[in-house]
């Protein structure tokens, strides 16, 4: 019998596509399988999350007890829960626990040889694994949430119209995407540095102060820059991080809309693919770098 | 090189395109050495001092199609870099290597489908998950038709006996178990070559024996390529009639196993069993290297000699029994890793420096 033979490779473009869509879909089931050994943990894990929110509404409390003014920055204290539970949404997205580490770790302990033995695409199959993640995420914590939400439902002002949920679902979808390859190519960062652990600390610092988890990033609007007419919070709108947190729980709330919107989603579409470029360029030559010193 | 006064009993055919061609194939890897104390640790800060190691010099091999290469050597001699830049995981400092026609270390899907690698420790099976789900994402990743699959999938099951392991989480098993389901996740795809880095390490006798028959098997069955390296005589034993010993980056022996014994000793060891302990004056008498172990005497004798002075020595008193025997195999592996490089001269094939 003679291998080659029946490995003949599916011709065409579209065939192709379609198989690699097919190992794709298996690797994403196997990896739900796989997700779903821990679940006991998942659960935990998931619900302890929602703690933070709660002293977050007490801070918030406190800070608008302590005022007189009744609006920061254009936010009331209605405005400022409803807030922090959108990002809380924004985050369920985009943020990737254990990714950049986890890569950093498979290149410490040899175990990408793998992925450079097998005829399978790393990068490919990381996505699935972390959508398989955010699958069981939300399976686990969609209740939890709507309780929250429903808790909560007189902070929020009237649901927006179709188009905003479609937009806000559509930011959504990509701060999911910059978040992942954002994360990825920091993870590659670990064939050059044997330990990543502080550079990903770095990260989370500035990702937590400029993507508005922190605060909502209009407080920013007031702090100059030293160049007349720009403020902190126009620099920060052309970075990549306020897509993560801030941008999907402002259009929810209406506080970006038309031509803005647009222009804020397209940015938001370009940072994504800057980041796949920049993460297959990580690979490619991390791979090479690792290849020709290590291995 | 292949050295072409090594007859090769197994090469189905000398003017077929060789299935692994490797030409001076060099590895350096750069360590930086990190002295004992605080104080040079900080200093190490600022001047790191590196040394280049050299983990292959100049390896030259040749394998046919159906070849059953068995790699020889102590730990470091290199075997484990060698079959990383075979499969492509590494690349070169120097040399060039093909494997069935590609160079490895492009990576081509195409290459990457048509062999496998096996390394002992390092599992490709998922650790959370029964081997099933492992085998049923190489179906798709390697594009086993899914006909061929379960043909393929429950010949090879068999053979290990191990259907009953399919549904258990693999980390629920035991080290044999897990490496004879990590070769046939390996033989899904069913490899023109194989890459195995010490299967056997630390598995016990019956399992080693199961891996052995398993391999022989599939190997004649499907005429796979395979090198395998190996600490174990006992491997090469089973398995392979080329044998190539890897010492210190280099090969010092390339050829069958028989031969190892002609090439590399002089002697024989005659084993006398006498009717009692003899006098050790009249065994050093004979003039040859011995030993005695009570009644027993064993004689290192030239191999050209033995015929002239064996029967004298039978006539001698109270030889009960006699056996002459070649130095065991592990001997002569044993004292090629002691004497390491230098004695690549006068070996075999020995790489050009």
């Amino acid at each position: 019998m003679t291998a080659a033979a029946s490995h003949s490779p599916p011709s065409g473009f579209l065939a192709r596509r379609l198989q690699a869509l097919r190992v794709w879909w298996t690797m994403l089931v196997i990896c739900l399988e796989e997700r779903l050994v821990y679940r006991g943990d998942f659960v935990l894990g998931t619900l302890m999350r929602f703690l933070p929110i709660v002293t977050q509404v007490f801070l918030w409390t406190a800070v608008f007890g302590a005022t007189s003014t009744g609006s920061i920055a254009g936010y009331s204290r209605n405005d400022i829960v409803a807030y922090y539970l959108l990002t809380m949404v924004s985050r369920a997205f985009s943020s990737m626990p254990g990714l950049a580490s986890g890569i950093a770790r498979s290149i410490r302990d040899g175990s990408i040889k793998k992925y450079l033995v097998q005829p399978v695409d790393y990068v490919g199959y990381l996505l699935a694994a972390r959508i398989a993640h955010k699958l069981v995420y939300y399976a686990v914590a969609t209740l939890p949430f709507a309780g929250v939400f429903l808790f909560c439902r007189e902070y929020f002002p009237p649901i927006p119209d179709w188009t905003t949920i479609g937009a806000f679902v559509l930011s959504l979808v990509l701060s999911f995407l910059l978040g992942f390859f954002m994360e990825a190519t920091l993870g590659m960062l670990g064939f050059w540095f044997l330990e990543v652990s502080s550079i990903v600390f770095a990260y989370m610092l500035v990702q937590y102060m400029l993507s508005g988890h922190m605060f909502p990033l209009d407080m920013l609007r007031g702090i100059p820059t030293g160049v007349a007419g720009v403020s902190v919070a126009d620099v920060v709108r052309f970075l990549p991080f306020e897509y993560t947190a801030y941008f999907p729980a402002a259009v929810w709330l209406g506080k970006v809309q038309g031509a803005e919107l647009v222009r804020s989603l397209l940015v938001e579409a370009a940072w994504v693919g800057v980041m796949i470029v920049a993460c297959r360029i990580a690979w490619w030559r991390g791979t090479r770098r690792y290849s020709a010193f290590g291995g | 090189m292949h050295n072409s006064s090594q007859p090769r009993t197994d090469a189905p055919s000398a003017a077929s395109e060789p299935v692994i061609e490797v030409r001076g194939l060099a590895k350096e890897y750069r360590v930086f050495d990190k002295p004992e104390g605080l104080m040079a640790s900080v200093t190490g800060l600022f001047n790191r001092k590196s040394r280049v190691v050299e983990a292959l010099r100049g390896v030259d091999l040749r394998v046919e199609k159906g070849e059953f290469v068995a790699m020889l050597g102590p730990n470091g001699a290199g075997k484990t870099t060698f079959l990383k830049l075979l499969s492509g995981i590494i690349t070169p400092t120097r040399g060039s290597a093909t494997v069935l026609g590609s160079v490895p270390w492009e990576r081509t899907d195409d290459f990457r489908r048509r062999f496998a690698l096996v390394m002992g420790q390092r599992n490709q099976l998922w650790w959370d998950l029964p081997a099933a789900e492992s085998f049923r994402l190489h179906k798709e990743i390697y594009r086993i038709d899914t006909p061929r699959f379960e043909r393929t999938r429950d010949e090879l099951v068999d053979l290990l006996d191990v259907r009953k392991l399919l549904l258990r989480p693999v980390r629920d098993l035991s080290l044999g178990e897990r490496m004879k389901l990590e070769l046939v996740a390996a033989l899904l795809h069913e490899p023109e070559v194989l890459f195995l880095d010490e299967p056997t390490i630390g598995l016990d006798v019956v399992a080693q024996h199961a891996l052995h028959r398993f391999l022989a098997h599939v190997q004649a069955e499907r005429q796979m390529t395979v090198i395998l390296t190996t600490h174990y005589m006992k491997d090469v034993a089973a398995l392979c009639k080329r044998l190539v010993v890897v010492t210190q980056g280099s090969i010092l022996y390339d050829g069958s196993l028989e031969q190892i014994v002609d090439r590399f000793t002089s002697h024989k060891i005659v084993t006398l069993d006498l009717d009692a302990p003899p006098d050790r004056a009249a065994i050093d008498r004979l003039g040859f290297p011995c030993e005695i172990r009570g009644p027993q005497v064993i004689l290192r004798i030239d191999r050209t000699r033995i015929a002239d002075v064996l029967p004298g020595i039978l006539r001698g008193q109270g030889v009960r029994d006699v056996s002459v025997e070649d130095v065991p195999l592990e001997e002569i592996v044993a004292e090629m890793f002691r004497s390491g490089s230098t004695a690549g001269t006068d070996g075999a094939t020995g790489a050009p420096r």
